[in-house]
């Protein structure tokens, strides 16, 4: 018994560190980003923040604040992010409600047909081609350019095949029509499926970066991502950029552009992880 | 031959062009109960029309500009239609001719990322989620889950910037190195003033290591409700038979896991072509093209995608057609068999 509970024991502790060292390293990185967007220039430039500020200032973060291209980018990302989602949300939700019907003439060609859509791609270059076709080059085009996620509908539509029957039939016999049903019945009763999608495609809206990059032509349409993206490129290839006058290192400008692009995401995940993690486990999809 | 066919419709007997006549009738009330039912239903075809219209447009109409790949790239710019074809000159010189070097290395780059990935990124996840179903303090464990899956939130432009912001070589005398370069120097890992992100030998590593501490936390939830869906009865038993911790791992929770095991790396097989190509555009450069550059990575480039001078569309097409037809196949592989092995896949 002695040695059973020995090696209990120690695999116990080998768990407990390293789940708190992987933990950690997942917080670390944007820990660092934070003290080092507010470290003193002397400070940040002689590498002495690791973990906490140094120096404490909030001239980079005010610097960030003010820049108007930041914001410019800013307010597109919150568009494309609003509109996107909502946009996906309202078709995804009705053809789904549509799909979970089994008297649906075609069903299983209907399903084939977006199923296809997953296993095989034109390629980059002729799907390129074809948005560049249909007007996908400014903003309203990416909203509907990039509307439907296959997999995001299929999930969804496996949640709905699960709803009870009984409901809705009770709702036919009162006389609620098709799209009464879908939304008094289907949605409040499919709620964290339809938190967990949104969620899924707000946040591919939120990070997207190389489609509207290639795209889209004017760089005012540009979201937060690409705009970063320009600014850390020019900044690391010139040599001189830290001799400034400023109270800051240009590089903690830099991590603080970063940090004023995640605080929403930061601040929003603690409520929304959840359903982060519950789209992982009904994904396991079936057709 | 035709004259014995002729002779079939000539002695035709009226009871078969009966039956004839009622099939064809039969196939058109078949349409027409189609029609029927569906003008019966308007509501739920009207939802689901603007989704299919989506599909049409956007995933199906680009498979007609799959003819660029069989163009002549100097007349594209009348459009994919009217420039004339020059068959699979754009895929000879891929195979064999002016891009046939970097084609190739981008084909063994992809193969040899997806296999590195998958050798060191497939486990750590299936550890992760063992670790956590061993923390038996649920406020706890749920903190360090939670804070596990974080950097899978976070946009790869985001990801991307921090690491090479960490990786900045430094510029004597007025600005240190970035934190990790400065870490992995003074163990002595490169030597000082190394540009990890402009060598070669280190990029597949950087992605590698980094993709696992994005990609791990947020990968070990399924294993981890796969262990959660053992028995607590089966360690009992395996205790009173005298296994230790590692015997219990080892005779409990892996065959207990087994099936969500062996689904999740068939269908990691299947997605080995699809490495993520933002992650690299974002990381890459010129020096680092021999370790770095994947197919897509190579196609957007030669496609001229992201601006530059080498354009040429057709080569980029042919590339980008070959990778989505082997993907293809790697994908209804990997399902057909994880559907045969356990009845679950992915569509």
């Amino acid at each position: 018994m002695q040695r059973l509970d020995r090696t209990e024991l120690i695999f116990k502790i080998i768990a407990y560190s390293f789940v708190t060292l992987f933990a950690i390293a997942a917080l670390y990185p944007f820990i660092y980003t934070i003290s080092a967007a507010v470290s003193g220039k002397l400070a940040f430039e002689t590498g002495k923040v690791i973990f906490w500020p140094v120096d404490f200032q909030m001239d980079a973060l005010i610097g960030v604040i003010s820049d108007k291209g930041f914001w410019i980018a800013y307010t597109n990302t919150l568009f494309y992010t609003f509109f996107g989602t909502a946009f996906s949300m309202i078709l995804s939700v009705m053809a789904a409600y549509a799909l979970s019907k089994q008297r649906l003439v075609f069903r299983s060609k209907i399903n084939f047909f977006i199923v296809f859509t997953m296993w095989f791609s034109a390629g980059m270059i002729p799907v390129f081609l074809n948005y560049r076709m249909f007007g996908v080059e400014f903003r309203w085009g990416i909203i509907y350019g990039f509307g439907i996620q296959a997999f995001n509908l299929i999930l969804l539509r496996n949640y709905f095949s699960g709803v009870s029957k009984e409901i809705e039939e009770a709702a036919i016999v009162d006389g609620a029509n098709e799209f009464q049903i879908l939304t008094k019945v289907y949605l409040p009763m499919s709620k964290s499926a339809v938190a967990t999608v949104t969620l899924f495609y707000a946040l591919s809206r939120w990070n997207g970066y190389f489609w509207n990059l290639i795209l889209v032509n004017w760089t005012v349409e540009h979201p937060l991502q690409v705009f970063l993206r320009k600014y850390l490129s020019e900044y690391l290839l010139d040599e001189n950029a830290s001799i400034t006058n400023t109270p800051y290192s240009p590089y903690s400008y830099m991590y603080a552009m970063i940090v004023m692009s995640i605080i929403p995401i930061i601040v929003i995940y603690p409520y929304l992880q959840k359903y982060f993690a519950r789209g992982v486990n009904v994904g396991g999809v079936k057709e | 031959m035709g004259s014995k066919f002729n002779r079939d419709i000539d002695t035709m007997t009226i009871e078969e062009l009966k039956d004839e006549q009622q099939s064809e009738l039969i196939e058109k009330n078949k349409w027409h109960h189609y029609w029927h039912l569906i003008k019966k239903d308007w509501p739920l075809y009207a939802m689901l029309f603007p989704v299919l219209l989506f599909f049409f447009i956007f995933r199906y109409m680009p498979i007609y500009g799959i003819l660029t790949a069989f163009k002549n790239q100097a007349d594209l710019t009348l459009g994919v239609g009217e420039s004339p074809y020059v068959g699979f000159y754009a895929f000879r010189s891929l195979i064999g001719g002016d891009y046939s070097r970097e084609f190739w290395q981008a084909f063994r780059n992809t193969f040899a990322i997806s296999m590195y990935g998958l050798i060191f990124g497939f486990p750590v996840p299936i550890i992760l989620a063992l670790f956590f179903s061993e923390i038996k303090s649920d406020v706890y464990r749920s903190i360090t889950q939670i804070l596990s899956y974080l950097p899978k939130f976070i946009s790869t432009v985001v990801i991307t910037s921090i690491i090479t912001l960490m990786l900045f070589e430094g510029h004597e005398p007025h600005q240190a190195p970035g934190i990790l370069t400065s870490v992995l120097t003074n163990i002595g890992l490169i030597s000082a003033g190394t540009r990890m992100l402009g060598e070669p030998q280190y990029f597949r590593s950087i992605y590698i290591i980094s993709g696992i501490w994005e990609g791990a936390g947020y990968g070990s939830i399924v294993y981890f409700a796969a262990i959660m869906a053992i028995s607590p009865t089966n360690y009992e038993a395996a205790r009173i038979d005298g296994a230790n911790k590692l015997a219990q791992i080892r005779y409990v929770t892996l065959p207990g896991m087994a099936p969500t095991l062996t689904i999740m790396l068939i269908l990691r097989i299947g997605e080995i072509l699809s490495v993520g190509y933002e992650k690299i555009i974002l990381l890459y450069n010129v020096q680092t093209y021999a370790t770095a550059d994947v197919i897509s990575t190579f196609v957007t480039r030669i496609g001229g995608l992201l601006g530059g001078q080498s354009v040429s569309l057709n080569t980029a097409a042919a590339a980008g057609l070959f990778n989505s037809i082997i993907a293809m196949f790697l994908v209804i592989g990997a399902n057909f068999i994880s559907r045969r092995v356990s009845d679950t896949s992915l569509f």
